[in-house]
């Protein structure tokens, strides 16, 4: 099942260029006739297979660059590219079929089942019958933690957290080359965060898939990333590569490196902050 | 233990303080010496109602067929109304009005109207009660419609979904427990507006609704009888309401294992 999984994003992680590349993205918002710029000149570039936290204050546009990047919304000048592809509202279906979310809540259908709501982005796209689809969700099933005899209950009868897995599960129901993740883990608490964010490290590794991840928590941008881009302002004010190794542990977490790194991302906040 | 105290005492106070207020009602009719056709007393009330009571069952079987197929009616032109509204803002903003005018109506003053039109016949009853009630379905489900969770409507659109895709699978779905509460309210309505309806169109002789009952009950001045009609009509709307509820209980345990009425508690 690792195999099938894998081989469609062979392709992919053999390419050097950068996978997602934002130039000079400028966006404002209009609130009652007054005008406020939520992106700032912003520019990033993430590298295929890379996991890129996005770490900054609430408001300096953080999520509404992933909405960019995810097509939701269109910039007002600048350039959002995936593999050279343009990235807009009316980008070709081709290009927004790579490129899956997870939401700050996990967003499940409460009437539809968790098989169905796992397979619902497959469902939209005509593809939920082919048996090799069935093969694929109930290996993700497997993989986020749901036993069979919890593939048929409804989103109401799950804890927090088994609902984030279900939302994990159903974004990476259609093999995407680019997971963009919204601070998914924000409303569980630490013990269920640190297993999620486990999971989410399996997965990187077994889908070789490209992560985008807004968060908050300094911890966990650490633990789960490759480079984290402090925002601050609507930009990226500094990109940091993280230099300790995969694959990652949770004991890396009680290390004296993961502690003085944490102090380097720290002073960076304050210093975007400031 | 305790909560069945609590649940005796649910039921017996309510019942407690109806049996006290027979009493006082008796009491003043006897006293007073009130002539039997302002206000008969309680007990003749209740005779009224054994001595007419196959009369008062089949003319609330007749309302329940008029209220129940004006509900249905509703529900099912409400929603297609609702879903209307969903696709288009142009058709919301250009007839918003006119369902506003529905529920602002007088119904008491276009029903001889409708009569007119439809005739002295069941259609025009249910008429009438879809008139009556359709506003709480349109307005309901227009709302379940147009207010889904930003999240989705994004995880719909990442998909490449079409607007039937969107409204099928997401909409109509997620505005289930809306039309739900809307069928609640207007249950109440769809049987007063059967009752409005009947009390113009009963005079024709041909209908038995209650509504019918009672005009004729006050054209003879036999008051009793007419209190027993009133009873009826009140126990005919709180059968529909609680068929309506627990059908919609039903339905939305069934859909999401909760019964989406939470909230109210």
């Amino acid at each position: 099942m690792g195999s099938l999984l894998s081989t469609e994003n062979d392709s992919a992680t053999q390419s050097p260029a950068a996978f997602i590349s934002c130039s000079n993205v400028v966006l404002d918002f209009q609130t009652r006739g007054i005008s406020q710029r939520v992106l700032n000149d912003l520019s990033l570039r993430v590298m295929s297979g890379q996991i890129v936290s996005l770490l900054g204050p609430s408001g300096c546009g953080k999520s509404t660059l992933l909405r960019v990047i995810a097509g939701l919304i269109d910039a007002d000048s600048g350039r959002t590219e995936i593999r050279g592809q343009l990235i807009s509202k009316t980008m070709p279906n081709a290009t927004r079929d790579e490129i899956s979310f997870v939401f700050q809540e996990p967003a499940l259908l409460p009437w539809r089942t968790v098989w169905h709501n796992v397979m619902l982005p497959l469902e939209i796209r005509g593809l939920s019958k082919l048996n090799e689809k069935r093969e694929l969700i109930e290996h993700l099933l497997q993989v986020v933690g749901f036993k069979s005899s919890d593939w048929h209950k409804l989103p109401s009868q799950l804890s927090g957290g088994m609902k984030m897995r279900a939302s994990i599960a159903r974004a990476m129901s259609t093999t995407p080359k680019i997971l963009l993740l919204d601070e998914p883990f924000a409303a569980l608490d630490d013990m269920l965060r640190s297993k999620l964010n486990d999971l989410l490290l399996a997965i990187s590794t077994e889908q070789k898939c490209t992560m985008l991840f807004v968060t908050h928590n300094i911890a966990e941008a650490i633990y789960l990333s490759d480079e984290i881009a402090v925002m601050s302002h609507g930009r990226i004010a500094e990109c940091l590569k993280v230099p300790l190794p995969f694959p990652r542990e949770s004991k890396i977490r009680s290390s004296s490196e993961f502690a003085a790194y944490y102090g380097v991302v720290s002073e960076s906040l304050s210093r975007c902050h400031s | 233990m305790k909560s069945w105290i609590r649940q005796c005492g649910t039921y017996t106070a309510p019942v407690g303080l109806f049996l006290v207020f027979g009493l006082v009602w008796h009491l003043v009719v006897q006293w007073f010496d009130i002539p039997k056709i302002i206000l008969p007393s309680p007990l003749s009330v209740i005779n009224a109602l054994w001595v007419e009571r196959w009369i008062l069952l089949r003319a609330s079987w007749v309302t329940l067929q008029a209220a129940s197929a004006g509900l249905l009616c509703s529900a099912v032109f409400g929603s297609l109304i609702a879903v209307l509204f969903s696709q288009s803002a142009t058709m919301r903003i250009a007839l918003y009005p006119y369902v506003i005018f529905l529920q602002t109506v007088p119904i008491v003053a276009i029903a001889p109207l409708l009569i007119i039109w439809s005739g002295y016949n069941f259609r025009t009853i249910v008429l009438v009660a879809v008139i009556i009630s359709i506003f709480p379905v349109i307005s309901n489900v227009t709302s379940g419609l147009l207010s889904v969770n930003e999240n989705l409507r994004d995880l719909f659109r990442m998909q490449s979904a079409t607007r039937w895709q969107m409204l099928t699978k997401l909409r109509i779905p997620a505005a289930v427990s809306q039309l739900i509460l809307g069928l609640r309210i207007s249950s109440g309505l769809s049987v007063i507006g059967a009752i409005v309806a009947e009390f113009f169109v009963g005079n024709s002789g041909e209908y038995d609704g209650l509504g019918t009952i009672m005009t004729a009950r006050q054209a003879q001045l036999k008051t009793a009888e007419l209190m027993a009609a009133l009873m009826a009509c009140t126990a005919l709307g709180i059968l529909l309401f609680a068929l309506v509820n627990l059908m919609g209980a039903t339905v939305l345990r069934r859909w999401t294992r909760t019964t989406g009425f939470e909230s109210e508690k």
